[in-house]
């Protein structure tokens, strides 16, 4: 069970004499109940990218499979991808339409043929997934908060059940508050429904905390791919790049040089603290 | 689709065309739209045809890219045609069942056929060789003269050069919202006439209400910087007639009255 890219390009302009490309010649593969994050300053492709793995966009060169067949190929449903691999975007109003919350999220369960009845069963166990709370699913979904609307937008492709969840930039101008409480929920179902989850953003802190594994995207290509330590060990690497290892990781760093017995692998302030408690008890 | 609409898409080059002044340009299509009203003979359209083939050349914008914007009016083009085919009485070339060909209803067809490519191509020349802002810009100059009458000239070129502005915004809004209503199962290709206007809601909607907000945002950074309409206010660019400007309008004015004299003599 996995999505699978296979030496994919993907040419802006292909009329154009001088080939400009947004991703070029990427493979990766994900499985099954994996949390992977994408990340990479604007431009380096990693939205395009992600359009890839349900069949929004099709690649220039080069082929899409998810569970062993090609997904641009004329007889598969492109429709079922589309419900297996879902996609939420960067901003919630893009896709917010309906008169109030519940019918909103039943939108996509519809659209996959659900009755009325199984479409509402699923946007309810989709909402509530969502921590949104009952009182909020008759209200206008234009009524709602940045964090809410963002949620409910989640909640929108989870009604479908799918096997993975692409989430693009999903804590974008979110208050830290919002942000940990999506993170959170996140977490949660790739924990418990084992839902595959794949993070675009390009905050470091979110990724060491959530992913565990990272995909590292510059000018169209995939420039590293491995779990998060060994990512953030090779920070001056990412530095070149324009992009950073967490802030902690810094200090961590720093600390190791002024003479700490410290590990330079944290990541997460959480990780810090008890090492640095740990080193301070067993200093005394 | 949207692409291949050239009306309102400027071509940059650096041509004498491009160079002159937008208020000329405006002037130019006003007078060829009218020249070709002038005259109904073969020489007519020739000469004006001609005319306009001097000034493409002189723009230098690839043809194919004037070309493109024709597609758009082919229905139009085809459908015209017909009605003058079959509907003008005259004498009869073919009849078959209860149709029949006239000659004066070929000629006639020809001559709307050629004549609505001319005007649409000579406009084309001037959306092509203009920018849209320089294009508002001409139009608040030349049409200023109504504020006497209290008609709010700024305001709608104003209005009308926001609009331009958030054309292209609103194409890349509406591919976001297709992507995101997409990836939850919508379909805007298939099926019925009513299903696909059904299949639209969920994408208009978004658009509205980013539209309404994107206007309010405008609204306010407008008067936050003081914006208060066009009571006396300049511009960093204020339109200047040139020689070369001044010399267009000559080849203009010549070129009506050769219209006008090549319609009455030949």
């Amino acid at each position: 069970m996995s999505i699978k890219v296979d030496h994919v390009s993907y040419v802006y302009d292909p009329d154009q004499k001088v080939r400009r490309y947004a991703i070029q010649d990427v493979s990766l593969e994900i499985r099954k109940g994996e949390f992977v994050s994408i990340i990479g300053h604007t431009g380096s492709g990693k939205s395009t990218l992600v359009q890839f793995l349900n069949g929004l966009l099709k690649p220039t060169e080069g082929h899409v499979y998810f569970d062993g067949r090609d997904i641009f190929e004329k007889d598969f449903s492109l429709k079922l991808l589309r419900q297996k691999v879902g996609i939420v975007f960067q901003y919630p109003d893009h896709q917010l339409f309906e008169s109030d919350v519940l019918k909103d999220v039943m939108f996509g369960p519809k659209n996959m043929g659900q009755s009325p009845k199984e479409a509402e069963a699923n946007a309810r166990a989709a909402l509530k997934v969502m921590a949104m709370d009952e009182s909020t699913f008759e209200k206008s979904p234009f009524e709602l908060s940045g964090g809410q609307k963002r949620r409910v937008a989640i909640a929108g492709i989870l009604a479908m059940n799918p096997d993975y969840l692409i989430l693009d930039e999903p804590t974008a101008g979110l208050d830290p508050e919002g942000r940990d409480e999506i993170l959170e929920l996140i977490r949660t179902l790739n924990w418990s429904q084992r839902i595959a989850v794949i993070l675009v953003s390009h905050s470091m802190e979110d990724v060491a905390e959530y992913a565990n594994r990272i995909l590292v995207m510059n000018d169209g290509r995939i420039i590293m791919d491995d779990t998060p330590k060994n990512v953030f060990r090779s920070y001056q690497e990412l530095e070149k790049i324009g992009l950073s290892a967490p802030q902690v990781t810094y200090v961590a760093h720093e600390l190791k040089k002024k003479g700490f017995p410290i590990d330079e692998d944290i990541m997460t302030v959480e990780e810090a603290k008890k090492e640095i408690l740990r080193i301070l008890t067993h200093d005394s | 689709m949207i692409r291949d609409i050239t009306l309102g898409q400027y071509y940059e080059a650096d041509s004498l065309i491009h160079k002159l002044d937008p208020r000329v340009k405006l002037a130019f299509t006003l007078i060829y739209i009218i020249s070709l009203y002038v005259g109904h003979s073969f020489y007519c359209y020739l000469f004006a045809a001609l005319f306009l083939a001097g000034v493409i050349a002189l723009s230098r914008v690839p043809v194919h890219f004037m070309l493109r914007g024709l597609r758009s009016i082919v229905v139009i083009l085809v459908i015209s045609a017909l009605f003058n085919i079959f509907l003008v009485d005259g004498e009869v070339l073919v009849r078959f069942w209860k149709l029949r060909i006239t000659k004066e209803g070929l000629v006639t067809a020809a001559y709307m056929v050629v004549r609505l490519i001319l005007l649409i191509l000579g406009s084309t020349v001037m959306t092509l060789t203009t920018t849209p802002n320089d294009l508002t810009d001409g139009l608040e100059k030349s049409l200023s003269f109504l504020k006497i009458f209290r008609f709010p000239v700024h305001d709608l070129a104003m209005m009308m050069s926001i609009a331009l502005r958030f054309i292209p915004i609103l194409v890349e809004e509406v591919n976001k919202i297709m992507k995101a209503q997409m990836a939850r199962g919508a379909d805007f290709d298939g099926g019925s006439l009513i299903k696909k206007a059904k299949a639209m809601v969920p994408m208009l909607i978004p658009l509205f209400v980013s539209s309404f907000r994107r206007a309010n945002d405008l609204a306010l950074a407008m008067e936050a910087r003081c914006y208060h309409g066009g009571e006396g206010r300049t511009k960093m660019y204020p339109l200047k007639y040139q020689t070369h400007d001044y010399l267009a309008y000559l080849v203009l004015l010549v070129y009506l009255a050769c219209m006008i004299l090549v319609s009455k003599v030949l």
